[in-house]
């Protein structure tokens, strides 16, 4: 018997990562750039200045026909009936346990067409937890390996943006979405982000992303613009608190222990909707909450205490550079989930001083 | 700056030693620091401690991970930076430099020679013997 090593895929914009010296790690199945210059010197660009992710690897689906808004209403925890063209709206697939299947951001990108942003280590199960629920009158178009898809995030990141681009994206709202073209090249572009700041989303043919790529990093140069790398992008999202399925979200966890019941709306039907309702109304056993660790880094796994006993567990943990405190995520029981309940982290053996505190742990100035 | 000073010793697991006299500081090497990236917590033995070569002596955290730093000598630890632990950054700034860790009396000379030279440092870590800066 001989068994295949699994066959990393690669994004449109290797080359570009490997000539930019990034460091290569896999991830969700793809080779992708965890940091180039160093994670905190890139967090610190995305903060103050602008950063260029390659986000190639999410997954891209594409509903069309007469049921496509109707199937998404159901399909996802949030308001979709409700979105206008034009508009996005983040959302949770969950199933019939309540449970979360993946995050996911709902574009409308036309009257007759949304765009689903799924989680590149959640294509294959969400395509067929997508094919599962399926209506009749719906044309499922998975895109996802079709698609490129390039982050420019920052205070820098619309003047940079509207240098290479024909759509008045200066006027797109937050949680916007329009057509336009890029360095020429057509495009998706949408306000939409995963950082905390001001920021877009570019959703390109791959073979176009590396003229886009190079173009907004040339446009950006003198103010400051950086590349990304997974490292940074992991610690813009955790000061800013927004969920990674797979760390703080899974199909253990339900949208209301998980801080996500604002995007439930349980006045209307979804998959999972009655066991969620349940679940808000009764009040959830163990919440998440936010974190500040004094003496260490708190990691995803290390157990929380309250005088030695442990009660819960960090889900994400990092240094927070722009914070300048190391942070964490943790499920923990309701009555210790209050800002300043004093916890422990145990890190190496050791319950380090933890303190539940209101999160974001960051918002950027208005 | 080179990244392996000749006047040092070194470990295989990227610590640096330099004795005077009984005295001997140690540190991560500028390898080690660029491996780890960007160092935000620093944990060290206490002063009156000792510590045992080859064996673990504190840690280092980086944003993305922790790893363990071992003693690449063994002593009673007569000093520890406290500038480090204020300053982690320093680690990678100048690891060999204020990014020092730890100062030990030495408890046995001898173990001096088990550990490699800036030579056998640079081969071990792939660099070309003489290569300096990066």
């Amino acid at each position: 018997m001989t068994t295949e090593a699994p066959t990393m895929r690669r994004t449109p914009l290797f080359d570009k990562h490997t000539e930019l010296g990034a460091k290569i790690v896999p991830f969700a199945g793809y080779e992708m750039p965890i940091q180039y210059e160093g994670i905190v010197a890139e967090h610190r660009a995305v903060r103050g200045h602008a950063g260029l992710f390659d986000l190639s690897h999410m997954g891209e689906f594409f509903f069309r026909g007469r049921g496509a808004g109707s199937t998404l209403d159901r399909l996802v925890s949030s308001d979709i009936a409700g979105l206008a063209a034009g508009q996005a709206r983040y959302g949770l697939l969950t199933n019939e346990r309540g449970t979360i299947v993946d995050d996911v951001i709902v574009y409308r990108i036309s009257d007759g067409e949304y765009m689903v942003v799924v989680n590149a280590a959640n294509i294959a199960k969400d395509h067929a937890h997508v094919l599962a629920h399926l209506n009749q009158d719906v044309v499922f178009d998975d895109r996802s390996y079709a698609t490129a898809l390039v982050a420019i995030q920052g205070p820098r990141a619309a003047d940079i943006l509207a240098s290479q681009t024909d759509a008045d994206i200066r006027s797109l709202p937050s949680f916007g979405v329009t057509h336009g073209r890029v360095a020429g090249l057509r495009a998706t572009l949408a306000r939409t982000g995963y950082t905390g700041e001001d920021g877009f989303e570019i959703f390109l043919a791959n073979a176009d992303a590396a003229r886009v790529w190079d173009a907004l990093l040339a446009a950006g140069a003198h103010q400051g613009i950086k590349p990304i790398g997974l490292g940074a992008r992991d610690t813009l999202r955790l000061e800013a608190r927004f969920s990674l399925y797979g760390n703080d979200i899974d199909e253990t966890t339900d949208p209301i222990e998980a801080g996500l019941g604002w995007t439930c709306k349980l006045d209307k039907e979804f998959t999972g909707r009655d066991v969620i309702a349940a679940k808000k109304a009764e009040g959830p056993a163990r919440k998440i909450a936010g974190l500040v660790v004094d003496g260490g880094v708190a990691r995803h796994g290390h157990e929380v205490t309250q005088n030695g006993a442990v009660v819960g567990r960090v889900t994400s943990g990092t240094y927070g550079p722009t914070v300048e405190k190391n942070i964490a995520l943790a499920y923990v029981p309701t009555p210790l989930s209050k800002v300043g309940t004093p916890l422990g982290v145990r890190i190496r053996g050791k319950d380090v001083p933890a303190t539940v505190v209101k999160t974001p742990f960051y918002r950027r100035p208005e | 700056m080179s990244t392996v000073p000749d006047d040092l010793k070194y470990s295989k697991e990227h610590e640096w030693v330099r004795a005077d006299g009984d005295v001997a500081t140690i540190g991560i090497t500028h390898f080690a620091q660029e491996q780890l990236g960007d160092v935000v917590f620093v944990e060290l033995p206490e002063k009156g401690a000792t510590v045992r070569q080859f064996s673990s002596l504190g840690v280092v955290e980086s944003v993305k991970a922790a790893s363990d730093i071992y003693a690449p000598i063994s002593g009673e630890v007569v000093e520890r930076n406290v500038k480090v632990i204020e300053k982690p950054e320093l680690v990678n700034s100048v690891p060999y430099g204020d990014g020092w860790l730890i100062k030990v009396r030495l408890a046995d000379k001898g173990e001096l020679t088990q550990l490699l030279s800036s030579a056998d440092y640079r081969s071990h870590i792939g660099e070309t013997a003489g290569a300096g800066g990066d």
